[in-house]
């Protein structure tokens, strides 16, 4: 078990590594950073003094090196745009996207998987079906677009909810929280639901179309002539073989709901990391961008490594297999 | 009778029309009978199986006739109602011991819950009836083998365990739906004695749908012999192995395999069963019937007495006539 999460940890670093070496190549390809730094009338003289102090005037190998070195210890240098350390502004933007995040992903898995549950068992009630046309909307609709329509009906129109910023926060240590405010949770609503929708939708079909593929199997036919309740068969039989295949689309989603937050975050002006990243693509904030594309991968493999652990719990033939 | 079937019919409705699946299958099963059901793929005898166990796969339904089990309809049955008789009074063993079995659970929950849903078991009693049956079965180190997975055993192995699921809840009957031809050839006969004796223990009838006329011959009590959903003869298993009255019987006796191959195709009969939806008016059999005649084609013959069986064949409606 322990050799088997440093086995996969193991196996995830070269992904890093090239994750790595991307934001390092940015930092040299896309942007001067020397010019970026030194103010209009500096001297020559200052500007090589400037690149002895950053490093440059080393072969790119030995910079990389540093550049993975620091980044290990969360040092990504200071933001061109706003002058300050990159890790201070990924800390205090994190929480905004991680709460809207986990928000988004409860609804996802706790109103999708049921929905995929009921439409698969009950594929030819007119409920399933109703859900069904309609989730293919949730699917084929842009994120941005229902973004701006929920806040075009639930804040301009109906005005029962904000349409931009987080409301009021609540500080725990370095956490920032909008969860425990009335305006906080307010404003969570709407950029959560246009984070959840797509996902759930997604998911819905996915639990549903598994759930069909699960009681068509001989397990299931033999279940029911061994004359079993259908709640055991439908919620014990079946349902746990759905999971396999649900929990690796469940983590990518996830992965994908932090990483999408960009989109959403616009919209909602959320002052989340999307948010951060897009202001910072702007104003080609290179060291901001790195630290965020290396941080989404992290993210990635964190969840990779979550789902194939989660795998190991549900399925004893892989258990027997490692 | 423990099982009556009367003219039974099965139908899929499709796109193109409705297709009779079965149709005017008619057979009784006495307690502790091994009834052996033998045909060509697609004969209908999976068919049957499955509208006995009340599973036909929608949209196929029973269209007409009637199952009575001890003299009462289950054809008609509330699910909640079927439920009760599936497994407790109605066992099955499917096909494929690879794929009956439920990969995520343990052999062991798998008896437990299947006998909990049908007697009063405690979990330590029904454990230790599990256990009890893996042990019958042949299971070797049963103890230890219960919380094991089905991944982790052989496919003969398996069917063992799916045997001792058919069987633990102490059914009157079971449906044993070709339960060796996804086996290994030098484990089938120890299945199918496995299968005989513990039928024979509980005084448990079978329903033995097979290719193999050498396991018919050893095993059954009598045979029903499937072509395009009928039964077309029927009788004790001596008479129709060697005296068969039917052409199609005659043509498949002939052709029994040496004990050692399996042969999917009935070399001898030129020809092949007609398609649910292309069945020859009169005798479903007569294009490939070597003895076929006028009436054959026009008519459709009903099982009648023949010899010792009753065969559905116009040859043994005319005075002193045989096959
Ligand atoms: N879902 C279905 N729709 C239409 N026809 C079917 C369906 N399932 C089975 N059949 C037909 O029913 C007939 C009987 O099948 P089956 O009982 O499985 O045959 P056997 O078990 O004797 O090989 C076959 O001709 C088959 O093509
Ligand atoms: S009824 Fe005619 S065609 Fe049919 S089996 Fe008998 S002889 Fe052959
Ligand atoms: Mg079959």
């Amino acid at each position: 078990m322990v050799a088997f999460v440093i086995s996969r940890l193991l196996q995830a670093l070269p992904v890093l590594l090239v994750v790595a070496l991307i934001s390092f190549a940015l930092f040299t390809f896309v942007g001067d950073p020397v010019a970026a730094m030194l103010s209009q009338d500096a001297s020559l003289a200052d500007r090589e003094n400037l690149i002895r102090l950053l490093g440059l005037d080393q072969p790119w190998y030995v910079q990389f090196w540093k550049f993975v070195g620091n980044a290990v210890q969360g040092e990504f240098g200071l933001s061109y745009r706003l002058s300050r350390p990159v890790s201070a502004l990924i800390a205090e933007r994190a929480p905004a996207t991680l709460e809207l995040a986990f928000c988004a992903a409860a609804m996802t898995l706790c109103i999708g998987v049921p929905l995929g549950i009921f439409t698969g068992i009950y594929k030819d009630s007119w409920v399933s079906r109703l859900l069904l046309t309609v989730s293919l909307v949730g699917v084929s609709l842009p994120i941005f677009v229902l973004g701006m329509l929920l806040i075009l009906v639930f804040a301009v129109h109906l005005g029962w909810l904000p349409s931009f910023g987080r409301g009021e926060t609540v500080q725990l240590g370095w956490w920032s929280s909008g969860l425990l405010t009335v305006s906080g949770l307010k404003a969570l609503i709407l950029p959560a639901i246009t984070l959840a929708v797509f996902q759930l939708t997604l998911i819905t079909r996915l639990v549903r179309a598994e759930m069909l593929e699960v009681l068509r199997t001989d397990y299931i036919k033999f279940a029911r002539a061994r004359g079993l309740s259908n709640r055991s068969i439908n919620f014990g039989h079946a349902l746990k073989n759905t999971l396999v295949p649900v929990i690796t689309i469940a983590g990518l989603q996830l992965g994908g709901i932090i990483a999408f937050a960009i989109v959403t975050e616009t919209v909602f002006q959320w002052p989340g990391m999307g948010f951060l990243f897009i202001q910072s693509v702007g104003a080609a904030d290179i060291p901001v961008m790195a630290a965020y594309l290396l941080l989404i991968s992290l993210v990635f493999v964190v969840i990779n490594l979550g789902v194939d652990l989660l795998y190991y719990l549900v399925d004893p033939r892989l258990r027997a297999q490692r | 009778m423990l099982l009556e079937v009367k003219d039974l019919r099965v139908e899929f409705p499709t796109r193109r029309g409705v297709l009779t699946a079965l149709n005017g299958v008619s057979f009784s099963i006495a307690p502790g009978e091994v009834l052996g059901v033998v045909g060509e793929s697609g004969a209908g005898k999976s068919m049957t199986g499955a509208a006995i166990i009340g599973l036909l796969e929608p949209p196929g339904r029973i269209a007409g006739g009637e199952i009575r089990l001890e003299g009462r309809r289950i054809d008609n049955l509330p699910l909640a109602e079927m439920r009760k008789i599936r497994g407790k009074r109605i066992g099955a063993i499917f096909q494929d011991p690879l794929t009956t079995l439920n990969p995520l659970y343990t052999v062991g929950r798998q008896l437990v819950e299947t006998m909990q849903a049908h007697l009063p078991l405690s979990d330590a009693e029904a454990r230790q009836r599990a256990i009890g049956w893996l042990e019958q079965v042949g299971i070797p180190a049963a103890a230890q083998r219960i919380d094991a997975y089905p991944h982790q055993f052989s496919g003969g192995m398996r069917q063992r365990v799916v045997i001792a699921l058919a069987l633990c809840a102490e059914p009157q009957l079971v449906v044993a739906d070709e339960p060796t031809t996804a086996l290994d050839v030098s484990i089938q006969a120890q299945i199918i004695a496995l299968l005989k004796r513990l039928a024979r223990e509980q005084r448990t009838a079978i329903m033995l749908v097979t290719h193999d006329m050498g396991v018919i011959a050893e095993t059954a009590d009598r045979v029903a012999v499937m072509y395009a959903g009928r039964i077309i003869e029927i009788g004790p298993v001596r008479d129709v192995v060697r005296h068969a009255q039917h052409p199609y019987t005659a043509g498949l006796m002939a052709s029994i395999p040496p004990l050692d191959r399996k042969v999917e195709r009935l070399a001898q009969i030129d020809g092949s069963m007609p398609r649910l939806n292309a069945i020859p008016p009169g005798c479903p059999f007569s294009p490939r019937c070597p003895h076929v005649f006028e009436r054959c084609r026009v008519a459709r013959p009903e099982l009648m007495p023949a010899g010792a069986t009753d065969a559905a064949c116009w040859l043994h409606d005319q005075p002193g006539a045989s096959a």
